[in-house]
């Protein structure tokens, strides 16, 4: 019994969702193996075999593996899954762009966002935005899964000595092809990442004051910001900051709400956070039922004055 | 160029749903059902490729009980030209799905595909890429911009960190994000045109596919509760309690 972890990386460094991967890779029960596809990805295949936990690092390159499209991924998964009982990608916008693809070539079932390993083929997954926690039991040969990463601990980056083994790249699809992408360059924290979150709601009532409010804030704090499903759809935020059951799944040490009324599908989305502050006028706000500590004021007095006195 | 859109029939958006006492799964009785949000969009933008004259059909297509009639009638009122059910009581997973879709692909051979991209009860997010991986076609999932061009659609992709776009041969499939467009009020005039629309109903057997499922689920619980914690007087109380009582700043 054998897990393989999709890792994601930059073709650098393994991105941090991919130690959480290995976590529950382990705990499937077996050896873990690690794949790097990419395009000049050795960099990233040297930090995969430091991982604590990984016995084999397998490192397919190519130019078209570059931008991670599903179609070739899916053919670099698809040509060693049969040696694996397990499949892992990390829940992220990769790993879940690509998982179904493999699942559905393999003929197996896949699921979704794990947040616990209970058995080799018996694993919980939150359903209904986290309202409610499903134990389901796979009858399939292989395990197709990815990893709600904010249920499980990072593997240690380092103290591995995995071997690195290349792989022949399967051929380009020819299907599809990468144009462009706008990825916000930030010194920030990545959101699922971060220690802290400061996150804004529709009550910021513009982009500008959106800006002029929080930003301040998370750069005292060097924290992440992020978003409500109601200030992205707005305009006030960028679509990546959004938090909540379609957006990002959060877990930080701490989270700071602010002007965010706490509908479900965003509770869904940061409720696991260690410590949750809620800052809202409204004495009524869902948001208080879940918040550690709640104040309830105008944020745009006490985010200043928040700020003032950390 | 047809477009076919799969829509699922759902718990609405805005029920606050229950685990049965039992666990053996939700408690549904009862319940408001709505065609799934994400659905909704990939029906409006279909819809709307056909207003600016990209496509020339589109076709909605539901998987599951008699119920999801209503749904499809929903989907026809938005702008559907005509609908299918697969219809059966079995509990259908994404992959059972996506093989029912690949064989209504094989029959009505439309060039595009638009479906959510994920259901909001069982959050599995995994139709649209199986039907791609099924028809060996390429997938453009999470999309915010959908756009046909010189005989390929160029999809703009939400991921982490940002947007990325792509070109993909066609026919291919698209799965929505929540931002590619606001669906368009039902108005009544047109809930009662969709009453008229074709309706066809087709069993799993009749496309010979087998939907058993392949997880069975054991139990469904509820979630570890998060009790409220405690109002702060003010900004100094604050920060003092995050100082010194949770210790996180």
């Amino acid at each position: 019994m054998t897990a393989l972890v999709i890792a994601e990386h930059d073709n650098a460094a393994v991105k941090g969702a991919t130690l959480n991967t290995v976590t529950a890779a382990a705990q499937c029960g077996g050896e873990v193996h690690v794949l790097i596809a990419g395009h000049n990805a050795a960099g990233a295949a040297a930090a995969a075999a430091q991982i604590a936990g990984v016995s084999k690092v397998i490192h397919a390159d190519a130019e078209y593996l570059a931008h991670g499209l599903a179609e070739n991924m899916a053919a670099q998964v698809l040509a060693i899954a049969s040696n694996y009982s397990h499949i892992l990608f990390p829940a992220t916008a990769s790993g879940k762009n690509i998982a179904p693809r493999v699942a559905a070539k393999l003929d197996v079932g896949q699921i979704s966002d794990i947040t616990k390993v209970m058995a080799a083929d018996t694993f919980e997954r939150p359903i209904y935005a986290g309202n409610a926690i499903a134990t389901v039991q796979s009858s399939d040969a292989t395990k197709v899964i990815t990893v709600r990463t904010t249920g499980f601990d990072p593997a240690a980056a380092t103290g591995g000595s995995a071997a690195v083994e290349t792989a022949a790249a399967q051929a380009d699809s020819g299907k599809s092809t990468f144009l462009g992408s706008e990825i916000a360059k930030s010194d920030r924290p990545e959101l699922t990442a971060a220690k802290i979150i400061v996150s804004g709601g529709r009550a910021l009532g513009s982009a500008e004051k959106f800006n002029e409010v929080m930003t301040p804030l998370a750069d005292k704090l060097g924290a992440a910001l992020g978003a409500s499903r109601a200030a992205v759809d707005a305009g006030y935020a960028p679509n990546d900051w959004q938090v909540g059951q379609t957006g990002k799944i959060v877990a930080p040490q701490l989270y700071i709400a602010a002007g965010i009324s706490g509908a479900i599908q965003h509770l869904a989305g940061m409720k696991d956070s260690k410590v949750i502050v809620a800052i809202n006028k409204d004495p009524e706000a869902p948001i208080f039922s879940v918040a550690d500590y709640g104040l309830e004021a105008d944020l745009f007095t006490a985010v200043p004055e928040l700020i003032k006195a950390i | 160029m047809k477009i076919l859109v799969p829509v699922k029939r759902v718990v609405d958006y805005n029920v606050k749903v229950r685990v049965k006492a039992d666990q053996s799964g939700m408690d549904l009785a009862n319940v408001k059902m709505s065609m799934n949000p994400f659905d909704e969009i990939a029906v409006e933008e279909a819809v709307r490729l056909k207003e600016k004259g990209v496509a020339t059909e589109v076709i909605a297509v539901s998987c599951g009980v008699t119920q999801c009639q209503e749904t499809l009638r929903t989907a026809m009122a938005i702008g559907a030209d005509r609908a299918i059910l697969v219809e059966t009581a079995e509990e259908l997973q994404p992959l059972a799905v996506a093989k029912l879709l690949k064989a209504l692909m094989d029959k009505e051979q439309p060039g595009l595909v638009i479906l959510g991209k994920q259901a909001i009860d069982d959050d599995c997010n995994q139709t649209g890429q199986m039907l791609a991986a099924l028809a060996d076609l390429p997938q453009g999932t999470f999309a915010s911009k959908v756009e046909v061009v010189d005989g390929k659609v160029h999809v703009t992709r939400e991921v982490d960190g940002g947007l990325e776009t792509l070109a993909l041969s066609l026919p291919a499939i698209v799965t929505t994000d929540l931002r590619l467009n606001e669906p368009r009020y039902v108005t009544l005039p047109n809930i009662m045109k969709a009453k008229k629309k074709q309706m066809d109903i087709v069993k799993p057997e009749d496309l010979g596919v087998d939907v058993s499922p392949r997880l069975k689920t054991l139990t469904v619980s509820e979630p570890p509760k998060r009790g409220a914690g405690i109002k702060v007087a003010d900004v100094a109380a604050l920060v003092y309690k995050l100082k010194n009582e949770a210790k996180v700043i």
